[in-house]
């Protein structure tokens, strides 16, 4: 193989080296590290809710006027809503799992502990809380409606009952054993049985580091005049039914405001609607960026065939073939991206040290690098194939003809 | 000499289409989303209120409790206690002052016609309109005695007098609100804020609220507030006990003119807490803080770090970009020698064969630059449908758009240099020999 007349003529036009090789190592270093958060963002919107998201929707009801009866209102409302066509079950809440706002506290193994043992989520649900949200119960049981107690913003009762996660059931007790056990919840307060385990349930916030930690507590607890009700329709017939809500709604009792009707699905979409732009924006920049390189290459190796157009000629005068001519400009291509890419390597871990210090960003795993090697080395190859192929062309009779 | 450099540049941009798509395009898009993710950084995090940002403060307390600080980092909590914000205003120590919260309220319009809504309220202090200067269509903000009196009074602004009131000077006009009517004393002009710099706790990208409402007018509706609610120790029952409670849910802002009004602000602070750790409050050690309004921003990362990255991205972009375009002229200036030597030959200086190239390569700059601010517009655009949220800091000023022209001119200026150089260092008969 001709290495070293490639090497010495590559070294004649150094600068012209060094840009594309600068190029392909830039190039490396920003779609390494802007591939991989992407990756950790679309990972990150695949995780389950733990709750019925196709055909579950919610909305706000507001009282107004001094007659306005919340108590009455709601339980007529929760009778209503089962009633309506298409309705599997409802519920009263106060959060769903991504709006990014509810209610969290701690959790304590023992009575007036300094420091919660784990922190939890609260949904506040009736005995129709676990059908609504659609979630599944692996040990103990549901609610009775015996239970559900009616509980005002300034009341400190906590209930006597709770049902968790699976995963706050391992947090608090390590050992197993969870059904039946005493915490507390108000660390002050008296203790809480926990009667049931569903198998999953996010918090309310996408952020939390205690994402799976959740507890759900049977009790009625408007916000003031506002109540807020999860209706899950049957499969198919969510739209329908949301539709007609309003209406119905009012219809029962008109100094009220319906409003912030949504379905899950767009609570999801809103909820994560920064990561989706996120990987949409840097998906942009990585296409542009391999596009702007491709196009860089082509037009500098399209510039080397021109240039020695009669040195090519001169080479096949004297026997070299098609092939010889086309794999010396692939082996040029080769070095330079080669060279690039071991400058780009470095950029690209240093660039992820400088993401971890700055923004507390994860470290880009290590495969990062070598499959973007990969894909760059095939990229520049492709990319020089049709100035390649153009100077193969070249016909020996050049070189005899002067300029 | 320059008008004919540029028609010798334009001509030859022409001979090359297909390197000249490449550069301009290269440039453009460099340009484009450098620029994008800029303009987004800048508005975000821009200075919202420049004549006052640095004597606005805002007021924290640190009354968290003795066992675990409110963030891990040791800062105090980012709201106060009704307590403590109903105590400061009434020693009333700083050039102005006010404590806020925002409600949730239902809206009875007269007018049969319009279905009663719910509408944002920010419950406040008389000095919130000195101090944050919204601008007045018709009336003005309520007073002092006012503040005392717990009057029904409101502020609306200019979109809700639309809609109430079809726009007319509404001053002294009623509104109700959940049973209960409110005069209006005044209606706000258009006041549109990049950041609702005043509370960042929630939102901090939506508009102003609809409705301005004295604090102890709030307070005495009894509902808790529309917005984040910390404690660390349950309140007891009761409303009265929720106000006398540790819980955190207020904002409070100060006005101090000068920094020595601020250094006595700062020793009143402590002197209180000092006072009310001697009734047994305030476990931890004294830790009050008054950012000023651009430190408050950067403390509450109003520019969030995916902002960041991107705009970082967006240069790095950039650079690559200009990268290829150096290499793009370099390979086209060096097959022109032979002009070069032929120009240098007639009588031409270095000079002069510096400028034709320069400008040709500022040509690809304005051009670049031109594509540059429509797919800077295109970018925004698709910002604006990407996070909802971020319509108020997606639009271009005209700041960004200079900053779009003189940008993508510099870095084809810049890139054109090294080019140029070699060009102007061709030897005339070393070219002319051949």
């Amino acid at each position: 193989m001709e290495i070293r007349p490639i090497l010495s003529a590559l070294l004649r036009s150094k600068v012209s080296m060094i840009l594309i090789g600068l190029q392909v190592a830039l190039t490396l270093a920003i779609v390494s590290n802007a591939l991989f958060i992407v990756s950790e963002r679309l990972e990150r919107m695949q995780r389950p809710s733990g709750m019925n998201e196709a055909d579950t929707f919610l909305f706000n009801s507001t009282g107004f006027g001094q007659g306005y009866d919340v108590k009455s209102v709601q339980q007529g409302d929760l009778q209503l809503l089962r009633g309506l066509p298409g309705v599997v079950d409802a519920t009263s809440i106060i959060s769903v799992p991504m709006s990014e706002s509810g209610w969290s506290t701690g959790v304590s193994l023992q009575p007036r502990q300094a420091t919660s043992t784990a922190n939890t989520a609260l949904y506040m649900v009736d005995a129709h809380g676990l059908s609504s949200y659609g979630l599944k119960l692996v040990e103990g049981r549901d609610f009775r409606p015996e239970e559900i107690g009616f509980r005002s913003m300034n009341d400190r009762n906590v209930p006597t009952t709770v049902i968790i996660t699976r995963a706050l059931a391992a947090r608090l007790f390590p050992q197993g054993g969870a059904l039946g056990k005493q915490v507390y919840y108000d660390n002050e307060g008296p203790p809480t049985t926990i009667i049931g385990i569903v198998d999953h349930l996010q918090t309310p916030w996408l952020d939390a580091d205690f994402i799976d930690n959740s507890s759900l507590m049977p009790a009625y607890l408007p916000y003031g005049n506002v109540t807020r009700y999860l209706v899950r329709a049957e499969p198919g017939r969510r739209d329908e039914v949301m539709q007609g809500v309003e209406q119905a709604m009012i219809q029962a009792n008109p100094s009220r405001i319906i409003g912030r009707v949504r379905t899950m699905e767009q609570v999801r979409a809103d909820g994560y609607a920064g990561d989706r732009a996120m990987a949409i924006i840097l998906g942009a920049v990585i296409v542009a960026l391999l596009a702007i390189t491709a196009l860089g290459i082509v037009g500098m190796a399209s510039f080397w065939v021109a240039q020695r157009t009669r040195q090519i000629g001169t080479r096949r005068a004297l026997g070299a073939t098609r092939w010889d001519i086309l794999r010396y400009f692939h082996t040029e291509n080769f070095i330079i991206t080669t060279l690039g890419l071991v400058v780009g390597g470095v950029l690209a871990y240093a660039l992820s040290l400088w993401l971890m210090r700055e923004y507390q960003a994860p470290r880009l795993p290590w495969h990062y690098v070598p499959v973007g090697f990969a894909c760059l080395w095939l990229l520049g190859q492709l990319a020089v194939l049709g100035p390649a192929l153009r100077a193969s062309r070249v016909p020996p009779a050049l070189a005899t003809r002067s300029v | 000499m320059f008008s004919y450099y540029l028609q010798l540049g334009l001509r030859s941009l022409r001979r090359n289409p297909v390197l000249t798509v490449l550069m301009v395009v290269g440039i453009a898009l460099g340009i484009a989303a450098s620029m994008t993710t800029l303009t987004v950084m800048h508005m975000m995090g821009s200075d919202p209120i420049p004549s006052k940002s640095s004597i606005l403060h805002y007021v924290q307390l640190d009354n968290w409790s003795p066992d675990e600080p409110y963030r891990p980092d040791g800062r105090p909590p980012d709201q106060v206690t009704y307590r403590d914000a109903t105590a400061l205003m009434a020693a009333g120590k700083a050039d102005r002052q006010t404590a806020m919260f925002k409600l949730a309220l239902p809206v009875q319009p007269d007018n049969p016609e319009i279905k009663p809504f719910q509408s944002l309220v920010r419950v406040t202090y008389a000095d919130f309109f000195t101090m944050f200067e919204p601008p007045f269509k018709y009336g003005r903000g309520w007073d002092h005695e006012q503040d005392q009196a717990h009057a029904r009074v409101l502020v609306l602004s200019k979109e809700i007098n639309e809609k109430l009131f079809g726009g007319e000077d509404s001053v002294g006009r009623r509104v109700r609100l959940d049973g209960t009517d409110y005069t209006v004393t005044g209606v706000l002009d258009d006041w549109k804020l990049r950041a609702r710099y005043y509370d960042l706790t929630v939102g901090a990208f939506n508009e102003p609220e609809e409705l301005f409402m004295p604090f102890t007018t709030g307070i005495d509706l009894k509902q808790r507030a529309n917005g984040n609610n910390s404690c660390w120790r349950a309140p007891n029952a009761g409303w009265e006990a929720y106000l006398d409670s540790d819980c955190v849910w207020i904002q409070m802002w100060v006005e101090l003119r000068s920094p020595a009004r601020l250094a006595e602000y700062r020793a009143f602070l402590d002197a209180y807490v000092n006072e009310q750790k001697k009734l047994g409050r305030f476990p931890r050690p004294l830790n009050n803080r008054l950012l000023d309004v651009n430190e408050w921003m950067a403390d509450q990362k109003v520019v969030s770090s995916d902002v960041q990255v991107q705009t970082g991205l967006g240069f790095a972009f950039l650079l690559v970009c200009l990268v290829n375009t150096i290499g793009l002229l370099l390979a086209k200036f060096t097959r022109k020698a032979g002009e070069i030597g032929l120009r240098r030959a007639l009588g031409a200086s270095r000079r002069e064969v510096f400028k034709q190239f320069l400008i040709e390569s500022g040509v690809i700059g304005i051009s670049g630059g031109v594509l540059g601010l429509a797919l800077t517009g295109l970018g925004l655009l698709a910002v604006r449908a990407l996070y909802t949220d971020y319509k108020s800091v997606a639009t271009l000023d005209w700041t960004m758009v200079a900053t779009t022209i003189a940008l993508s001119v510099a870095a084809a200026v810049l890139a054109g240099l090294y080019p140029t150089w070699r060009a102007c260092r061709v030897q005339p008969a070393a070219q002319l020999k051949m």
